[in-house]
C-alpha cells in the first residue's frame, strides 16, 4: 500500500511539472529582457528582470484596446445569457403552458449545432444588416447558445413547488418570485453557468476572427493570434509573451477563485449530474 | 374558459427574450446555409446565382475537400483516445488523493482555461527547434531537434500533442465525477477476496464507469471534429496541406477565395455529420438522467 501511495504521488509530481511547465517558461520569458532572450530562449530560471514587457504593452500597439473589448463583450454576453437563459429555464422548468414540452425540446435541439458550422450563416445575416465589427456581433450568437437553459432548467426542476405558491399567495407576481425569491436561491448554479460562460465567450476564437475584420475590433484571443505571424521571428519575444501573460491572467485568476464552481457547470453542461 | 384561450403572459415575457435571440442566431442561420449552399455567391462582386445542388456534387469532386476531411477524420481518430486515456491515467491518479488533490486537479485543468492563442503562442514556441524547449530537451539528450511544425510527418503529432495539453483537463474533470459515483462498498468487498489494484480497475472500474466513457467519448468526437484554431495559428494547415482542417478550409472558401455559397455546402454537411453524432449524445445522457 505504501508503496503504490508512494509511485501515485510521485507521477502525480512529475505530470504536474510536465502540466505547468509551458506555462511557467512563457512567464519567465515575459519578465526577460528581449535582448537576453535573443541569445538564450530556453533559460528555466529568468536570467535577467524586467518589466519593460509589461509597460511596453501598455504604450505600444492595441493590445490594452483588445484587452477591453473582450472585457466588454465578455461581461455583456455573461450578463445577457445569464438572465434571458434562466428566465427562459424557469418557465420551461415551472410553469405550465400549451407547447412548453416543443418549445423545450426545440431549444435542447440548439445544443446539437455545432458552432463552428455556423459561422458562414451568421457571418451573412450580419453582412446583411451591416453588423460587423460591433460588440453586439460578438456577444449575440453565443447568447442563443442554449446550454445555460439546460443547466438551468434541471436546477430549477429541484426547487419544490411549495416555495413558488408561497410566494403567489402571498401575491408576488411571477417577474417578482422570480427575481427575488428564485434567483438569489439559485446562486450557486448561476456562478457555475456564469463562469462557464465568461470563459467560453473570452476564448471565443473562429467568430471573431470573421466579424470583428477591423484590428481595432479584435478581441484579446483574435489579437494574440494576430501578433504570432509578425512576431514569430522576430526579435521582440519576451513582449509577445508578456502579452499572453496577460491575455491569460484574469482567466487564471477567475479559475482560481471559482475552480469549484466551473468544475461543477462542467459535469451539468455534459448532462451528467449536479 | 375564457382565462384558458387567452395568452399565458408571463409565460410569453420569460420565454420570449430568449426564443427571440435563439430564432434569430441559432435557427434562422441553419436555413440560411441550406438556401446559400444552392448559389454561387461571390462575396467580392456580391453576384449569386443559382445552381441548385452543384456546390454539393462539386465538392465531391474537390480532392482539397477530401483531403480536410480526412485530416480532421486522422486528428480525431488520433487525438480522441490519448485525449480519454490521459483524462483517465488523471482521473484515476487523482480519485481519492485526498487534501491535495485540490492542487494537482488545479495543474491539470489550469490550461483548459486559456484561449487558443495562447496556446498556440506558448506551443508555437516550445516546438521551435531553436528557441523551445523541446528542442532543448532533445540537444540534452543528445539528439538532432525535431522540426515539429514544419515537418509533415509530425506536424499533426504536434497539433495533438498541443491540443492534449489544453483540453484534456476537461475529461479529467468529467471522469473524475464518474469515478466519484462509484459505490465504494464494491471494492471493499473485493479487497477482503485479495483482488489487485488492476483487477480492480478491469472488474469494477472500468465497468462502473462505461456510460461516463461512452459521453466523454462523444463529447471529445463531437469537439475534435471541430478544430480549427490551434492549426490555423500554428501551421497554417501546412506543410503542403497535410493539417488543413475542415473548418479551416470552409473559412478559407468563404474569406479568402470568397466563395461564400460553397462554403455554406461544406459547413452544411459538417452540421449534419455533426448533429447525428451529438444526436447519439443526447440519447445517452438522456438515459443516464
Amino acid at each position: 500500500m505504501k508503496t503504490k501511495n508512494l509511485i501515485v504521488t510521485t507521477l502525480l509530481i512529475l505530470l504536474a511539472v510536465v502540466w505547468i511547465l509551458p506555462l511557467y517558461w512563457m512567464i519567465v520569458m515575459a519578465i526577460t529582457p528581449n535582448d537576453l532572450l535573443k541569445l538564450n530562449s530556453t533559460a528555466l530560471w529568468p536570467q535577467g528582470f524586467t518589466l519593460q514587457n509589461f509597460w511596453g504593452v501598455l504604450q505600444i500597439g492595441l493590445t490594452v484596446r483588445w484587452f477591453l473589448n473582450s472585457i466588454i463583450v465578455t461581461i455583456l454576453g455573461t450578463a445577457l445569457t445569464l438572465v434571458l437563459q434562466s428566465m427562459a429555464a424557469y418557465a420551461f422548468a415551472k410553469m405550465r403552458f400549451k407547447g412548453r414540452q416543443l418549445l423545450f425540446s426545440l431549444t435542447l435541439a440548439g445544443l446539437m449545432v455545432p458552432k463552428e458550422a455556423m459561422f458562414i450563416p451568421l457571418f451573412l445575416m450580419f453582412a446583411q444588416i451591416s453588423g460587423h465589427n460591433s460588440y453586439a456581433a460578438l456577444y449575440l450568437p453565443r447568447v442563443a447558445i442554449p446550454m445555460g437553459v439546460f443547466i438551468m432548467a434541471q436546477f430549477f426542476r429541484g426547487i419544490p413547488d411549495s416555495v413558488t405558491e408561497a410566494a403567489q399567495i402571498d401575491g408576488a407576481s411571477p417577474l417578482r418570485t422570480f427575481f427575488n425569491i428564485i434567483m438569489p436561491m439559485s446562486i450557486p448554479a448561476l456562478t457555475s453557468v456564469g463562469i462557464f460562460t465568461y470563459i467560453l465567450t473570452w476564448n471565443d476564437f473562429l467568430w471573431p476572427l470573421v466579424s470583428a475584420t477591423r484590428k481595432e475590433m479584435f478581441t484579446i484571443t483574435t489579437g494574440l493570434a494576430s501578433l504570432q505571424g509578425n512576431f514569430a521571428q522576430a526579435t521582440e519575444l519576451g513582449s509577445l509573451m508578456a502579452r499572453g501573460v496577460i491575455a491569460g491572467l484574469p482567466l487564471f485568476i477567475l479559475f482560481l477563485i471559482f475552480q469549484k464552481h466551473l468544475i461543477r457547470g462542467i459535469s451539468m453542461s455534459s448532462g451528467g449530474k449536479y | 374558459m375564457k382565462s384558458r384561450s387567452r395568452i399565458n403572459l408571463p409565460v410569453l415575457y420569460f420565454v420570449l427574450p430568449f426564443m427571440v435571440v435563439y430564432v434569430i442566431f441559432q435557427i434562422y442561420p441553419l436555413f440560411q446555409a441550406v438556401i446559400a449552399s444552392m448559389f454561387k455567391w461571390d462575396l467580392l462582386t456580391s453576384s449569386m446565382s443559382f445552381i441548385g445542388f452543384k456546390n454539393y456534387t462539386h465538392m465531391f469532386q474537390d480532392p482539397t475537400f477530401w483531403s480536410s476531411l480526412m485530416n480532421t477524420i486522422k486528428f480525431v481518430i488520433f487525438s480522441t483516445p490519448l485525449l480519454i486515456g490521459v483524462g483517465l491515467l488523471f482521473a484515476l491518479l487523482l480519485n481519492g488523493t485526498g487534501s491535495k488533490k485540490v492542487l494537482f486537479r488545479t495543474a491539470y485543468f489550469a490550461p483548459y482555461v486559456f484561449s487558443v492563442s495562447i496556446v498556440t503562442l506558448i506551443w508555437g514556441f516550445m516546438f521551435n527547434p531553436q528557441k523551445g524547449l523541446l528542442g532543448e530537451f532533445s540537444r540534452m539528450l543528445g539528439a538532432e531537434p525535431i522540426n515539429w511544425l514544419t515537418d509533415p510527418t509530425f506536424a499533426m503529432p504536434a497539433i495533438i500533442i498541443a491540443t492534449l495539453w489544453w483540453t484534456v483537463g476537461f475529461n479529467m474533470v468529467l471522469l473524475l465525477a464518474g469515478l466519484q459515483d462509484i459505490d465504494p462498498a464494491l471494492y471493499e468487498s473485493s479487497s477482503l477476496e485479495g483482488a489487485t489494484w488492476f483487477q480492480d480497475l478491469l472488474y469494477i472500474t472500468l465497468p462502473s464507469l462505461r456510460r461516463t466513457l461512452e459521453l466523454v467519448t462523444i463529447l471529445q468526437i463531437i469537439m475534435s471534429f471541430q478544430i480549427f484554431g490551434q492549426v490555423y495559428i500554428l501551421t497554417k494547415g501546412g506543410p503542403g496541406g497535410t493539417t488543413r482542417v475542415l473548418i479551416q478550409y470552409i473559412y478559407e472558401t468563404g474569406f479568402r477565395d470568397h466563395q461564400l455559397g460553397y462554403a455554406s455546402a461544406m459547413a452544411f454537411i459538417l452540421f449534419l455529420v455533426m448533429a447525428m453524432v451529438s444526436f447519439f449524445q443526447f440519447r445517452l445522457s438522456k438515459e443516464e438522467n
